[in-house]
């Protein structure tokens, strides 16, 4: 029998030859209203926890700010949302169906989640427009990349968004050449091209000027209700400017949630974290 | 179409492609036509060593789809060149037939001498043309699958990579020294007569495999720059530059190394099969790690992740090795040692590199 | 006491009992006409007969005896140098001095020197002669005073054994105070006994053999037919706990061979765990800075060819501080360049490689060098019959142990380790603190290729020096600090040593070729599986 499942496996043709079947989306179900359960999340390095029976939930459209001092989790819980890091134990569901412990980092990013990180990563050798057409959804498997070509719409898509994040002069210079504040805002464009249901992201105001703030929040907040957005963030008047719901994170565990200023007024909180 | 607008895209390219044609016409007619005493005659000797730079090139080609596309320092790469040769050399072996020193119809000299009686099953199949040709793409193809759907799969990257593929083809040296694997042994497999029924000593031949070597050298950088400038290419680049970054928009990293990777093998086996009929030997000394190591400098000092770079540079330094091996035999290593350490500290985008730069202060 | 002597059974003298009818004798007759006599000087005139039954008595009787003169006569009948003048029968014992001979008389006399051997003959001996005086020799010598000579003797005797030597060897037994030469006249004894004992004296022997390692007490076994059903499981029991014994030590000895190469393998693979493990950085030239090293030891034992034996533990530091300063160089004048950059540093440092190898050419010429074992590390370490452990691989095990030691040591407890360690976990942050860290880049890097060095001086005495030593062990080590873990000093140890032993055990099995071709693939199939190796390095850091 294991021999049967072993060769079933080795001979799964979307893992052999994942050319030659069609593209099979993974279906988001978000019946219930609720886009990402996180349920007795553990994970620990070396004995030091850095996730510690971690639940939390976030309804689809909505935008939650994620706050918390250093070493709280927030980067870990990001990993393991995204698949780079297998918690201990514990569930992470994506919608009702999908179980995002069994994907691996491009499934989860398929399934619509994407990621913007804290250091900004673009791809530094490759064009701005280069750069939005990676990130667009589509197919990536390797033969639909070999043939792909641009297409009128895709075209429109692409200098939609490169309109959005300001970058539409720079759109054939090489994204290494852009300025710090640029690189954030082209990762946001790439997120965007993503067009995925759950945006995480984390710090998109570190080492921004006060407009480019200005602009981001903006940003975020008209993103909120098409998509879900968790921002990261430790600018605490950014997290004013865009926050409706927030949820403190404190030694791996959710400590307090609500809106900023019921966390704010919240003695637990004021102690770890708004007190200092 | 598509390749008229590559080329226009690719203005490299385009002369690599032009300078091809020419050489391709003006060897042949300077070898075959002109005749032996006039000032302008080219030897068969420099045709052959003109169609070994060939095959040279290609090789350099396919370390450069990888290395400079996609960032896989591959220290095997010259196992496939190897394979491809073996395979090739295996088809020019059975050729001989009864001309062998021993006369045996079906078996080699060497098996003969080591009183084999049958033919191992590995060697059926192999008097036939095609199927030589098939296993010239087919078994540096499967081993650079395996090889890679195992290392890319378990995110074996970076130096760790290079020296897995280093023991890889260190192994595979280890194992045709060994009389017992049927490929000859220490000697490699030599002696050939002919191919496709043509002689192998004859002007003809040598031209036309000359000629092969530079429609396989063109056809292999036309498909390595469609790969490299279609959206494939510029996944390539995204992985080489950020890995995880790219995992993280979707892209299935090990699949698209996997089957670049094992293209490039291809190439390589293809390479070497068009290197073994016109050098006349094939042997284990082909899998040695220092050779692919040193085809790496063939790419580094054209400027890698260029492709045509990689061919001027290999083109070079093979021109090089062979001037210095015959003028000062003992200054070739210090030679080759020094333009390692010096193209990687003061000339990291190589020759084409060096053109570019004093092009953008202008 | 020569009747005792023909009257004990032996299975050669049915034999000569048939020989002896043949030829008209009896063994009586000949058994009288000694005994008649009853005199030394009888048997030493028996020598000059033509018979050779009655020349074995005779010497039989001699050797019993022993008086002074036995054994020289017996030695020089062996080597065809005893010789009898035809009138007297007289024994002479022969020398050639310048193309003239010399007989000296056995007994008192004048020599004669003569021109040719006109007048003497030689006392003629046969293969079974032959063989019976070296026994008698042997029996003759388990009295020397020397116990060494004693153990050659009974070493002798069980490669030859004679029944007739159980008398002498039960009563050698009693006087005998070493232990070793006990225990293998027990043997000896024993394998006597198997032939001629009784019942319940065979069944003793087989057990005293059980005990035994020494191959001819296994063949004493198996050439035995037991009477008894009851012996012959004895005996067959015996023959299987030997063998068990035999295939356990075997073992040990693959072990330890393994042991030897793996301390090889570590040691080369330690100074590359450092440059790499702890630095980062891919030193192809490791091996040629290994290479280093062994012509090191080479030049300082050209320096001092009359004191071998020291010379190795000169060339110790010295093979230590010439690897260390290329290795300073190398890093100065190259790798300071590409930090952060491994394969470029992989490219580059393979350019120092080929540079340092053709300036070894250019130097010592293209040949390969040997260096002279010293006395102190030939030889080996005979722990029983079976197991030899041969000095010099025991010696580089502990060298490789102590080299590790040492190194953990400074990594521990020097300041030069603690910066070490700072720098190559968080370069700006020991900065920050005040380390120099460009000054301890140069000193790790210099360390490691030092040490690779001491590996240098390992390998001159395993393997010939030459151009080629590094390239051929660079693999290897890459290897060991990749399975081992990178950054870990004990997983090289670790690796190093299971992967000597893992060659070593797949050898006798496949040969040393294909188990070498299947310790790489084990090796690319363990890195796919755990690409950190046996003992990656944990933590959030890590992970990235």
């Amino acid at each position: 029998m294991k021999a049967m499942q072993i060769l079933r496996e080795f001979s799964r043709r979307d893992r052999v030859f994942d050319f030659l079947v069609k593209a099979m989306p993974p279906e988001l179900d978000v019946s219930h209203n609720i886009i990402l359960y996180l349920e007795g999340l553990n994970k620990s390095f070396d004995g030091f926890k850095a996730i510690n029976d971690l639940n939390l939930y976030i309804e689809t459209g909505e935008l939650r700010c994620i706050i918390g001092p250093n070493g709280a989790g927030k980067s870990t819980m990001m990993d393991i949302i995204t698949g780079k890091t297998r918690p201990d134990t514990g569930q992470a569901w994506f919608g009702q169906r999908l179980n995002l412990l069994e994907m691996d980092e491009p499934e989860i990013a398929e399934a619509g989640i994407g990621r913007k990180f804290q250091k900004p990563t673009v791809f530094e050798n490759l064009t701005v427009s280069q750069n939005l057409e990676l990130a667009m959804s589509q197919d990536k498997r390797v033969w639909p990349l070999l043939v792909a070509r641009l297409n009128a719409e895709q075209r429109e898509l692409i200098d939609e968004v490169l309109t959005i994040i300001g970058l539409n002069a720079l759109a054939v210079d090489l994204a290494g050449k852009l300025s710090h504040g640029q690189k954030q805002w082209l990762e946001i464009g790439m997120l965007l091209m993503q067009k995925p249901a759950l945006l995480l992201v984390d710090e998109p105001v570190a080492g921004m000027t006060h407009q480019e703030m200005e602009r981001t929040a903006e940003l975020l907040t008209s993103l909120a209700g098409k998509h879900t957005v968790i921002v990261v963030e430790h600018d605490m008047d950014f997290v004013r400017s865009i926050a409706r719901k927030v949820t403190v994170l404190h030694q791996g565990s959710v400590l307090a949630e609500g809106s900023m200023a019921e966390v704010q007024s919240d003695p637990r909180v004021i102690e770890v974290y708004l007190g200092e | 179409m598509l390749l008229m607008k590559m080329i226009r895209s690719d203005k490299p390219g385009a002369w690599l492609l032009a300078i091809l044609l020419v050489v391709s016409i003006v060897v042949p007619v300077l070898n075959l036509l002109v005749p032996e005493n006039s000032a302008f005659h080219l030897s068969t000797y420099t045709v052959t060593l003109l169609g070994k730079y060939l095959t040279y090139a290609l090789l350099a080609l396919a370390a450069d789809l990888v290395w400079g596309y996609l960032g896989i320092l591959t220290l095997g790469h010259a196992a496939f060149f190897a394979l491809g040769g073996y395979a090739m050399g295996m088809y020019l072996m059975r050729q001989i037939g009864e001309r062998g020193v021993y006369g045996d119809p079906v078996l080699p000299d060497f098996m003969v001498f080591l009183n084999w009686q049958e033919l191992p099953w590995f060697w059926y199949g192999f008097d036939q043309f095609w199927f030589a040709a098939l296993m010239v793409i087919v078994v540096p193809g499967i081993l650079a699958y395996v090889f890679g759907y195992l290392a890319f799969r378990s995110r074996v990257t970076g130096v760790y990579l290079s020296i897995i593929t280093q023991a890889m083809t260190y192994a595979l040296m280890l194992a045709f020294f060994r009389n017992e694997m049927g490929f000859g042994g220490n000697n490699g497999l030599t002696d050939f007569k002919d191919i496709l029924g043509f002689d192998l000593r004859a002007d003809s031949t040598r031209i036309a495999l000359f000629l092969a070597s530079a429609a396989a050298l063109a056809i292999g950088y036309v498909l390595s720059r469609i790969i490299v400038s279609s959206r494939l290419g510029l996944a390539s680049v995204a992985i080489r530059d950020a890995e995880s970054r790219s995992r993280f928009i979707g892209y299935r990293v090990e699949n698209i190394k996997l089957w670049v990777f094992v293209f490039s093998a291809v190439m390589a086996g293809v390479a070497g099969a068009l290197y073994v009929p016109q050098v006349g030997i094939i042997n284990p000394g082909e899998f040695s790690p220092l050779n692919s190591i040193e085809l790496l400098i063939w790419v580094a000092i054209g400027g890698r992740g260029t492709l045509y770079g990689a061919i001027i540079g290999a083109m070079l330094v093979n021109y090089s090795k062979t001037y210095f091996t015959a003028a000062l035999p003992e200054v070739w290593l210090y030679a080759l040692g020094a333009l390692f350490i010096l193209v990687t500290l003061y000339l990291p985008k190589g020759i084409v590199g060096l053109r570019n730069m004093r092009k953008e202060k202008a | 006491m020569l009747v005792f002597l023909i009257t004990t059974p032996m299975k050669k003298s049915i034999f000569l009992l048939f020989l002896f009818f043949f030829m008209g004798y009896s063994l009586q007759a000949v058994a009288s006409e000694v005994s008649e006599n009853d005199s030394l000087q009888a048997a030493w005139k028996v020598l000059s007969d033509k018979n050779y039954n009655k020349k074995a008595k005779a010497i039989e009787f001699i050797a019993q005896q022993n008086p002074p003169e036995a054994v020289p006569a017996i030695k020089a009948m062996l080597e065809g140098q005893l010789y009898y003048s035809r009138r007297g029968k007289e024994l002479y014992f022969l020398r050639e001095i310048e193309g003239n001979y010399e007989f000296t008389p056995l007994f008192d006399g004048e020599p004669i020197i003569q021109k040719k051997k006109r007048g003497f003959k030689k006392v003629k001996i046969n293969n079974r002669l032959r063989s019976l005086i070296r026994q008698l020799l042997a029996v003759i010598r388990l009295d020397n005073e020397d116990a060494n000579i004693r153990l050659a003797a009974v070493q002798d005797l069980l490669k030859n054994p004679g029944i007739e030597a159980a008398g002498r060897v039960k009563n050698a037994i009693e006087k005998e105070t070493d232990d070793r030469v006990i225990t293998s006249m027990q043997t000896l004894l024993a394998v006597i006994q198997l032939e001629s004992g009784d019942e319940t004296e065979q069944l003793s022997a087989i057990e005293t053999l059980s005990q035994s390692l020494n191959s001819s007490a296994m063949n004493a076994l198996s050439d035995y037919q037991p009477p008894t059903e009851a012996l012959k499981n004895a005996a067959q029991s015996a023959i299987k706990k030997i063998n068990d014994k035999r295939d356990l030590y075997a073992k040990a000895e693959t072990v330890f061979f393994g042991l030897s190469l793996g301390s090889v393998l570590a040691l080369s693979a330690i100074g590359l765990a450092i440059t790499f493990g702890v630095m980062g950085v891919i030193n192809m030239a490791h091996g040629e800075l290994m290479m280093i090293g062994a012509y090191t030891t080479y030049v300082v034992q050209l320096l001092m060819p009359n004191n071998i034996g020291a010379s190795i533990l000169v060339a110790i530091p010295a093979a230590f501080i010439v690897a260390g300063l290329v290795g300073i160089a190398i890093e100065r004048s190259v790798i300071r360049h590409l930090y952060g950059r491994p394969l470029e540093t992989l490219l580059a440092t393979f350019g120092v490689s080929l540079v340092l190898q053709q300036t070894v050419r250019t130097i010592f010429s293209p040949l390969n060098r040997s260096v002279e074992t010293p006395q102190w590390m030939s030889g080996a370490w005979q722990i029983n019959e079976v197991l030899a452990l041969t000095w010099n691989r025991l010696y580089i095990i502990l060298f490789c142990l102590a080299v590790f030691a040492a190194l953990i040591m400074v990594m521990k407890k020097t300041t030069l380790g603690l910066q070490v360690r700072a720098v190559s976990q968080n370069r700006t942050m020991a900065r920050a603190m005040g380390v120099r860290s460009t000054w301890v880049d140069a000193l790790t890097f210099g360390l490691g290729s030092g040490i690779a060095g001491l590996a240098g001086v390992a390998l001159s005495l395993l393997t010939n020096v030459g151009p080629n030593l590094g390239q051929a062990y660079i693999i290897d080590s890459f290897m060991v600090v990749v399975f081992g873990g990178v950054g870990n000093l004990w997983g090289t140890l670790v690796a190093g040593m299971s992967l000597g032993v893992i060659n070593k055990l797949l050898e006798p099995w496949a040969g040393a070729v294909l188990a070498k071709i299947l310790v790489l693939i084990f090796i690319i199939l363990f890195i796919q599986k755990r690409p950190k190796g046996l003992f990656p390095q944990r933590g959030r850091a890590a992970e990235d």
